[in-house]
């Protein structure tokens, strides 16, 4: 076997090898801790490119870990839905790295940065891991890495509300963990395996049992505390701003859309369309507080004044344009709520970058205080801009196609009303949106030369900034090329191919 | 006929982006900016003048860019009507630029990069909407189109004019959205979106389905400003006169009633529209607007504003044509889209010429302009004239056009509209040429050291006249004679 074939494995293995030499190296020399991260963090994502390849031109990767077939071993599985999960994710943490290296210097104590790194790589493996895993409990144990290291890398600013809303999350995480655990283990009792095709393959025969309903139940509220679906999603909005601008950036990209991931595969991998459409109808009730997620989420988001909070309701809308695709559950709004996984992230990410900015050169992010901030910051606040009209789903940018493919989707299976107030939710996007873009560019009159002549902000910040907006429009216009691989997921999902 | 496959559609739409890309580039630079829009407009005029011929001969000239989403690939095709609406953009984007200079260097406006910006992103949105292939592509041109002129509209950044954008974004996104949904629902009725000559919605679906159908696209194209949908529009006024002119003589309305005519020629096609009833519902909106919008008109004192609402009373003329469902109204239809341009917006220019060198807005402080800028006067004159439909001005073309097809129709009850709509417009536009060149001033020295606009501007001016002159003497070449052929392809090819 050449090293390509173990590349799955690789790519759980070599970050944490890179962990352990952060860690020796950082102990002699903080300023190497940086390259060593970069260096492993690009690896994983060339390696991700290379599986997704892989799997568009052979299908589905399927790994055993130390030669051990399931059900004993454990299995690591890259079909097209994981390949484009994991190849977002690990787009995003590129360029969220790129981007930290200047906002950490700025935000934590110096001290703490070699355990900061140390703690981002952690992060990354377990949200890796529960990427590619065949094994429910194996999910588990990703889950618990990465949350742990999500817990810690919240509380790393210096301000003390930053620690509030670490432990915040640590409690709201850990009974999310507690009951995802029982969920498995219920699966497990039920049909005596964990690994995630057998179990598919061995439920049907008790879909009846209320054992199966008591673990379908609890997994779905364990990830939906995880990926903070409403009305699950109190957590949220303190972890998301008080955590350093890097951090940020990380878990409402990344982490929220591998909790998200998680949580389609548990309903359309393990239990499969049979059950939650059929013998325990649960898309229906999906769909309702989806869209009231997209609504609530909105309309609280309007209500903020700090850019970052704003930032992450808005958050709690967009879960819900998601798990909007997840209640329609055919193929076209599917395909719409997996292009909103990457789009989301994009954008998401984008606008987080321009908040960690704004924070980094102006040293606050209220938005009242922000009058006229355009002036001073032009390339921050286009970037804002643009990625604000794909949240809004202006067209061609990407926001607008997944929209689409959700309302198609929708219209299709006969949901007109959860459609219109679909697109109505998504013109509340404008209130927020435009909350910002008035005060940027339009709320100080006149302003008399403020223009600087400096850069806004160190180039390792703002090229990741300007490469996710223009991402934003140029995978709306060409469109078909995530397409190509998220048609055969949508498909893998709803049972087909 | 025939489709042939050229790149000059694609052409049209990216040199004003391209120049969009220059001009932020150039913004430190005044004259090199200014020099880029320029440029650009000369340009992208040429190349929509390169395809006239051929579409004169009825070739449709077609573009597939890239798949996009089920519902159309985003694709151009220009056929036409398209170039009517092209053509009438393309000019008049020319001269709206040497104004608009000559406007915003007379007044020292501020963030002037971000004006020709925007300026060049919104023409190239508007010509995208002129040559769109399916309901998708235009769609997304129209929702760039509206994002794109809010910070216009907000150019001055006053409260009023924040609260007036989000007033102009509230009608325009919200209509946005309807429209989107009328575009899907197309897609799942029929499995296309692609325009077809004379319609394809027949049979797709219940009566009852389509009527909504085109509900939805009527309040999805609120760009026309029908009442009561029309509020954006006078609202709207808050923005510098060029952003005005542009507004309702180059792009947006004309969007508007462009995207409406697209639908019922195009989508639905005269003879379904008939046997929905929806002349009837059209044509019932078009008469009140018409009418009422000009009641409003004869009220405002505000000279933008008074051409605001009759901006609105005009557009239903189109409407107006399109609910006869016959071959002269049609024609009337779309022969005052760049009739109604040409003429609105040289009174556009001309409120704006009178805001720079005398500093008025209101009708009434106008008393005995024309003794300081009588050229200036005399073009408003004219063009108020022909809006009023009295010749030798372009107007009485499209409204005898209007009258042939209201009897034509059998429904005499329109021509009364058309009369008394007449009527009015002459209340609201005499008495202004009355106050200006007849009244006295009422103190002697109220308009010491006015004098003619600058040249910029003052050409524009004479040459938007001029043309509106021009089409009522030739009024076949170019635009009669693409109407001809738009309204053949739509009634199959049968020309009276």
């Amino acid at each position: 076997m050449s090293i390509i074939d173990h590349l799955p494995v690789l790519l759980i293995i070599g970050p944490i090898i890179a962990a352990l030499i952060i860690l020796a190296v950082g102990w002699h020399d903080r300023r190497l801790c940086y390259p060593v991260m970069l260096l492993s963090i690009t690896g994983q994502f060339i390696a991700s490119l290379i599986m997704l390849l892989q799997v568009i031109q052979d299908g589905t990767i399927r790994y055993y870990l130390g030669g051990w077939a399931p059900p004993l071993g454990i299995e690591l599985v890259i079909d097209s839905f994981s390949g484009f999960i994991l190849s977002t994710i690990m787009l995003l943490a590129l360029l969220a790295i790129v981007y930290a290296r200047r906002s950490v210097e700025a935000e934590v104590p110096a001290e703490k940065i070699v355990s900061f790194y140390v703690l981002i790589q952690l992060l990354l493996i377990g949200l890796v891991g529960m990427t590619i895993t065949g094994d429910v409990f194996n999910l588990y144990v990703f889950l618990e890495i990465s949350s742990i290291a999500a817990y810690t890398l919240i509380a790393g600013t210096r301000s003390p509300r930053s620690y509030v809303a670490g432990f915040n999350y640590l409690i709201m995480g850990s009974i999310a963990a507690g009951f995802i655990l029982l969920g498995i283990g219920y699966l497990y009792v039920a049909t005596g395996t964990l690994n995630m095709a057998e179990i598919a393959m061995l439920l049907p025969a008790s879909y009846e049992l209320s054992t199966v309903h008591a673990a379908f139940l609890f997994m779905m509220i364990g990830f939906s505390i995880k990926a903070a679906f409403f009305p699950l999603h109190l957590w949220l909005p303190d972890a998301y701003t008080e955590s350093p601008s890097a951090v940020t950036v990380i878990i409402s990209t990344v982490m929220a859309k591998v909790s998200v991931y998680a949580m389609i595969r548990i309903l359309f991998t393990i239990f499969t369309t049979a059950y939650i459409i059929e013998s325990f109808p649960v898309t229906g009730f999906i769909l309702l507080i989806a869209t009231i997620a997209i609504v609530a989420g909105a309309i609280l988001a309007i209500a903020q004044n700090d850019l970052k909070r704003m930032l992450a309701y808005s958050s709690i809308s967009q879960i819900g344009y998601i798990m909007f695709a997840v209640g329609v559950a055919n193929q076209i709004a599917l395909e719409g709520g997996l292009l909103h996984i990457l789009g989301h992230a994009m954008m998401k990410g984008c606008l987080f970058m321009v908040a960690g900015l704004i924070i980094y050169r102006m040293g606050t992010s209220n938005l009242l205080e922000l009058r006229g901030v355009a002036q001073t910051m032009p390339i921050s606040c286009a970037a804002f801009a643009l990625a604000g009209a794909s949240m809004i789903g202006i067209p061609p940018t990407i926001g607008f196609m997944s929209k689409y493919y959700l309302v198609l989707g929708a219209f299709e299976a006969g949901y007109w009303l959860y459609a219109a107030v679909l697109l109505i939710g998504s013109l509340l996007a404008v209130g927020y949106i435009w909350r910002f873009i008035e005060i940027a560019y339009f709320g100080d009159h006149h302003g008399d030369g403020h223009q600087c002549a400096s850069p806004e902000g160190p180039l390792s910040m703002i090229a990741p900034m300007v490469c996710l907006a223009l991402l934003c429009l140029i995978l709306g216009i060409f469109v078909e090329i995530p397409m190509e691989i998220i048609g055969p997921a949508a498909m893998i999902l709803l049972g087909g191919a | 006929m025939t489709d042939i496959i050229g790149i000059l559609p694609a052409v049209t739409i990216a040199i004003p982006l391209l120049a969009s890309v220059l001009i932020l580039i150039t913004g430190r630079y005044e004259n090199l900016r200014e020099s880029v829009t320029i440029v650009a407009a000369v340009a992208m005029l040429g190349s929509v003048l390169a395809m006239l011929p051929s579409v004169l001969q009825g070739n449709r000239i077609t573009l597939s860019i890239i798949p996009m989403v089920p519902g159309g690939d985003f694709a151009l095709k220009v056929d036409a009507f398209g170039m009517v609406f092209a053509l009438t953009a393309a000019v008049l984007w020319l001269l709206n630029s040497f104004y608009a200079i000559g406007y915003m260097r007379g007044l020292k406006e501020h963030a002037q990069t971000r004006f020709f910006f925007c300026m060049a992103v919104a023409i190239a949105a508007a010509i995208g909407i002129a040559f769109s292939a399916n309901l998708l592509t235009l769609f997304i041109f129209y929702e760039i189109l509206t994002i794109i002129t809010y910070p216009l509209v907000v150019h001055i950044e006053t409260p009023e004019a924040m609260k007036a954008g989000r007033k102009y974004l509230a009608y325009l996104l919200v209509g946005g959205i309807f429209l989107l949904a009328a575009v899907i629902l197309t897609y799942l009725l029929t499995g296309t979106t692609a325009f077809v000559p004379g319609g394809f919605l027949e049979g797709a679906g219940s009566p009852l389905v389509l009527q909504i159908l085109f509900l939805l696209f009527m309040v999805g194209f609120v760009k026309a400003a029908w009442m009561p949908l029309h509020a954006w529009l006078p609202a709207a006024m808050i923005a510098p006169t060029p952003v005005s002119a542009f507004l309702h003589a180059v792009a947006v309305v004309t969007a508007g009633v462009f995207g409406i005519v697209r639908i019922a020629g195009w989508v639905y096609g005269m003879d379904l529209m008939a046997a929905l009833g929806l002349g009837v519902l059209l044509a019932v909106i078009a008469s009140f607007t018409i009418i009422v919008a000009s009641l409003f008109a004869l009220t405002e004192d505000n000279l933008k504003r008074r051409l605001a609402y009759s901006t609105v009373s005009q557009l239903s003329y189109i409407l107006l044509g399109v609910s006869m469902l016959s071959i002269a109204g049609m024609t009337g239809a779309m022969a005052h889209i760049p009739i109604h341009a040409f003429l609105k917006i040289t009174l556009f220019f001309v409120a704006g010429a009178i805001i720079v060198s005398a500093g008025i807005e209101s009708i009434s402080d106008m008393k005995g302009l024309f003794q300081k800028m009588p050229v200036t006067v005399l073009m408003f004159s004219a063009a108020a004239i022909g809006i009023c439909g009295l010749p030798p001005l372009a107007g009485i073309i499209s409204k005898i056009y209007l009258a042939i097809g209201a009897v034509e129709g059998g429904m005499s009850s329109l021509l009364i509209v058309i009369i008394v709509s007449a009527v009015l417009n002459a209340a609201y536009f005499l008495p202004i040429i009355y106050t200006m060149i007849v009244e006295k001033p009422e103190r002697e020295d109220a308009l010491n050291g006015v004098s003619e606009p600058p040249l910029t501007m003052l050409v524009p001016i004479i040459l938007t006249a001029t043309i509106s002159l021009l089409i009522f003497f030739f009024p076949t070449m170019p635009f009669l004679d693409l109407i001809e052929i738009a309204i053949g392809e739509i009634i199959g090819g049968v020309m009276p």
